[in-house]
């Protein structure tokens, strides 16, 4: 091993260059610093959460805890629906998901895998109060101090909770709910129900002792109360109610959640939608994976779907295949351009640099629509072709709603992306280059072909990159000219984004994309070396 | 066809004309014939007209007007790549995708030469310029001066009987400069072939030539071999621009055969050759090389006039040294002598009286 070189002061020479480096390291990174941020905040942390969306699936497990863990033993083969006990559960799941409205949010979650879910839960939303009826009813009966509203509260809330909620100017939102140990021990479900309540009525600012409590927690209450154990620490008449009670209870017939949901509507007798609550009760899925390559989560694995809702593979497939026809158009179309650009004498190439820049300057959107006025079958094109005789008047071609018209407006628009970097590589060719292979015996095309073109290929590898990576994520222009037919798998994703909300499908959709643009990076990394991609000199 | 100067020249310039924008001529008149295996060197400042000429030679530039004939054919319709003419480029040129083998296989695969073939002279040519080992690697792995050697073999290997070269050791260092300079006048002669240089370095065109074309304003100005250019420049041009001359400016007042005797603007007398002055009373500008004034009295010609000199200054350059005078007037005239022992060393404020032969002062046009 070499030795170590020390500095004029004994120090390690690397320690000190270091050293002397630093403050300059930490300068420049000051002044990319906002950049940074930037790029951090509107950028990265995007699409990292987009990212996870694709698999994060938590609304199922976090509106319907209780009945995620009771479902997970079913057999969604059986054919048969899950025993009462889910359905408990779902009753008491979603009389807190319907007080927090989140009942809607998680049909619509649901909705994407199994349509229906979405008015299943809301129609069973409007009904789950029906649980609980029962109960208080027979409450009632035994006592009309179960009718008072502070009932419940004075039964489970500890004293100071009580006065708490009596010293409570109303302002804010009311002192958090604190259960009574014993209660808590004695009637554990019981309790967070009601602490769920009493926190949920104390947040909109009203008072727990004062709103009638859910019918779900007489419900429960009624069922807890025949199997526990008196509390301690009650007085002798506490103990005699609590006996009472349980007695009374136990003789009454209580709610069947089951009988009732399954009223309100059939389809919660049918295996499909239990299973789909099933399949989609994990906090992270592949399902939306599984979707956007045409397959669905089927009760053992994956499996394709029906036919008919097959459309994100061949969108995939058709969006590489045009993009790849837009890219190959504009390397045509843009190359002899990018070469007369390198060529011209300056002021002549300077016109006709402001005239590949000029569509910059106009909206894209203008440009698209232009196109639209161009290639329709009564349009400008049309009306040529036929003047001119190359078209019979009643055979207009189909120019636009189809491939062929995203394929001409897409190289329109992508084409400064490849002429831009096929001019700066070509620009830093020298002319002699040709003349000393024309010398050497080469014809023009020779030594083009074996000399110029060699040359420019960095260009046509970033240009290519660059057009490519546009046009397999674009989308508005598509979607104007491109009718059914021209559309990009970008379009899907924008529908989900902004039209079916399906998140969750449309990150998956985009992640694919993610991973086949990186795909095509790395084989073209591999194939022709990024180092061959030049910008410029 | 009427019989022209050019009959037996294996590229002749017949009253060739060039323009680019059809209102001033690059290239005015150019006529030049050159015999097969000569080394002629285009020298010139930029903007005389030599590269146009180089580049019309090798078919990138169509002449305006006149012809160029190669070995007796005009070419004027011929285009480069059927000239079979090998060039050489400033920059080189050397194709940067291509190794250097495949750089010089490139002239032979154009002309559908057998792979074997080509793998034999692409070998020979690298051998002629010692650059055997290099066949694998590319251009950018070179030095200048190795990218050179390349480029020289290239434009030789499909063996040209004409060869251009313009400003090929322009970007390389004085050293390898001259070291290249040799090998190419070695390798152009030893191959016998026909060689036009172009360049502005008019040490590089004297030592390499055969003979040298100086250009000015688009014309030649005197196409002759290097040392009747120094020696005999038949105008100022040309003395200005080879070497280093004095001038003295006057009038002739008198002309007897192949003397003359010029009467300079302050009124002193001096002898000199007339070259292309035809009348007493003309103006005329006087050159002589510094190395041919003489201050020693003894060995001028005993009627010779001779002139006062102020000595301004005195550099010791080591062969020689370099006394700068002021004479007639001018604080230019710059006087060298050769570091022998018996040599004066003049001092600046010493004057001194200055003559030369009359034969190495050329009376030039005005």
């Amino acid at each position: 091993m070499a030795e170590q070189v020390l500095a004029a002061d004994g120090r390690p020479l690397k320690t000190s260059l270091n050293r002397a480096l630093r403050r300059q390291k930490l300068r420049a990174l000051m002044l990319i610093a906002p950049l940074l941020l930037f790029i951090l905040l509107s950028f990265v942390m995007p699409i990292a959460d987009m990212l996870f969306r694709s698999v994060e699936n938590q609304i199922v497990g976090e509106t319907l805890p209780r009945t995620v863990v009771e479902l997970k033993d079913w057999d969604a083969t059986s054919g048969a629906e899950p025993d009462a006990a889910v359905f408990e559960a779902l009753a008491r799941d979603l009389s807190i998901a319907v007080e927090e409205k989140s009942h809607t949010r998680l049909g619509s979650r649901l909705n994407y895998e199994l349509t229906g879910i979405s008015s299943l839960f809301r129609k069973t939303g409007r009904s789950v109060d029906e649980v609980g009826e029962a109960a208080q009813d027979a409450l009632e009966a035994l006592s009309p101090a179960w009718a008072e509203r502070s009932a419940f509260g004075g039964l489970l809330g500890t004293a100071r909770w009580t006065a708490d909620l009596d010293a409570w100017d109303g302002e804010g939102t009311a002192p958090a709910f604190e259960a009574r140990p014993e209660m808590a021990a004695a009637l554990p479900e019981t309790t967070r129900l009601y602490t769920s309540f009493a926190n949920m009525v104390g947040a909109e600012g009203d008072n727990p002792l004062t709103e009638k409590q859910w019918p779900i927690v007489s419900h429960v209450f009624a069922q807890e109360i025949v199997t526990a154990e008196t509390p301690d620490g009650l007085d002798a008449f506490g103990q005699a109610v609590f006996s009472d009670v349980k007695a009374a209870m136990a003789a009454t017939t209580l709610d069947d959640p089951k009988a009732i949901f399954i009223d309100v509507d059939e389809d919660w007798g049918s295996t499909d939608v239990w299973r789909t609550i099933q399949t989609y009760s994990p906090a992270y899925t592949d399902g939306y994976f599984l979707n956007s390559i045409d397959r669905l989560k089927g009760a053992d694995g994956s499996e394709a779907r029906p036919e008919n809702e097959q459309v994100y593979v061949t969108l995939f497939i058709r969006t590489m295949i045009m993009s790849f026809t837009i890219t190959v158009s504009c390397i045509v179309l843009g190359y002899p351009i990018a070469w007369l650009l390198a060529n011209l004498p300056a002021r002549k190439a300077n016109l006709l640099m402001i005239l590949v820049l000029l569509p910059f300057w106009t909206s894209l959107l203008v440009r698209t629509s232009a196109w639209k006025v161009l290639l329709q079958q009564q349009g400008v094109i049309n009306d040529i072709l036929v003047w001119i005789g190359l078209v019979a008047d009643d055979n207009r071609l189909q120019l636009i709603n189809n491939q062929t018209g995203t394929i001409i407006a897409m190289t329109h628009i992508l084409l400064p992306f490849m002429i831009l970097p096929l001019y700066s590589v070509m620009k830093t060719i020298p002319p002699t280059y040709l003349r000393a292979a024309k010398s050497l015996g080469a014809t023009n095309w020779t030594a083009f072909w074996r000399v110029y073109f060699p040359q420019s290929i960095p260009g046509i590898g970033a240009g290519s990159i660059l057009a490519f990576i546009l046009s397999i994520g674009y989308y508005i222009t598509p979607e104007i000219v491109g009718g059914t037919k021209g559309v990009f798998i970008s379009n899907r994703i924008a529908y989900h984004i902004s039209t079916s909300l399906n998140w969750g499908l449309a990150a998956a959709l985009g992640a694919i994309l993610l991973a086949i643009v990186m795909l095509f990076y790395y084989a073209y990394d591999k194939i022709v070396g990024i180092d061959n991609v030049k910008l410029g000199g | 066809m009427t019989a022209t100067a050019s009959d037996g020249a294996f590229v002749a310039f017949e009253r060739v004309q060039k323009s680019y924008d059809g209102e001033n001529l690059v290239v005015k008149d150019l006529n030049l014939s050159m015999p097969k295996g000569e080394f002629l060197t285009m020298l010139g400042p930029s903007g005389s007209g030599k590269t146009t000429c180089l580049m019309m030679l090798a078919g990138f530039e169509t002449a305006t007007h006149g012809d160029i004939l190669l070995d007796g054919v005009s070419i004027n319709n011929i285009p480069p790549h059927k000239r079979g003419i090998g060039m050489v480029f400033q920059n080189y040129a050397l194709f940067p995708h291509m190794t250097v083998a495949e750089n010089l296989s490139f002239p032979l695969e154009v002309r559908k030469m057998g792979k074997s073939d080509r793998e034999a002279k692409v070998k020979r040519a690298l051998d002629m310029v010692q650059m055997g080992d290099f066949a694998g690697r590319r251009p950018a792995q070179l030095s200048g001066g190795q990218q050179q050697r390349i480029a020289l073999s290239r434009a030789l290997v499909f063996e040209p009987e004409l060869v251009l070269m313009d400003e090929p050791l322009g970007a390389l260092d004085k050293q390898l400069r001259e070291t290249l300079q040799f090998e190419i006048t070695n390798l152009a002669h030893s191959l016998g072939i026909t060689t036009v240089y172009v360049t502005h370095d008019q040490t590089e065109a004297l030592t390499m030539s055969d003979r040298v074309a100086v250009f000015d304003d688009g014309r030649i100005q005197q196409l002759a071999p290097p040392d009747e250019l120094y020696e005999k420049p038949e105008n100022s041009f040309v003395a200005q621009f080879i070497g280093e001359n004095n001038t003295l400016e006057g009038v002739i007042t008198e002309i007897r055969g192949n003397t003359c005797i010029v009467k300079l603007d302050n009124g002193d007398i001096i002898d000199a050759v007339p070259v292309n002055v035809s009348a007493v009373g003309e103006r005329t500008k006087v050159s002589i090389r510094p190395e041919r004034v003489e201050f020693n009295r003894e060995r001028l010609h005993e009627d010779a006039h001779t002139l006062k000199a102020e000595v301004l200054e005195f550099i010791y350059m080591g062969d020689i040294f370099r006394t700068r005078l002021r004479v007639a007037g001018r604080d230019d005239f710059v006087v060298k002598t050769r570091n022998a022992p018996d040599q004066e060393r003049l001092k600046p404020g010493q004057t001194i009286e200055i003559g030369w032969l009359a034969e190495d002062c050329r009376a030039l046009d005005a």
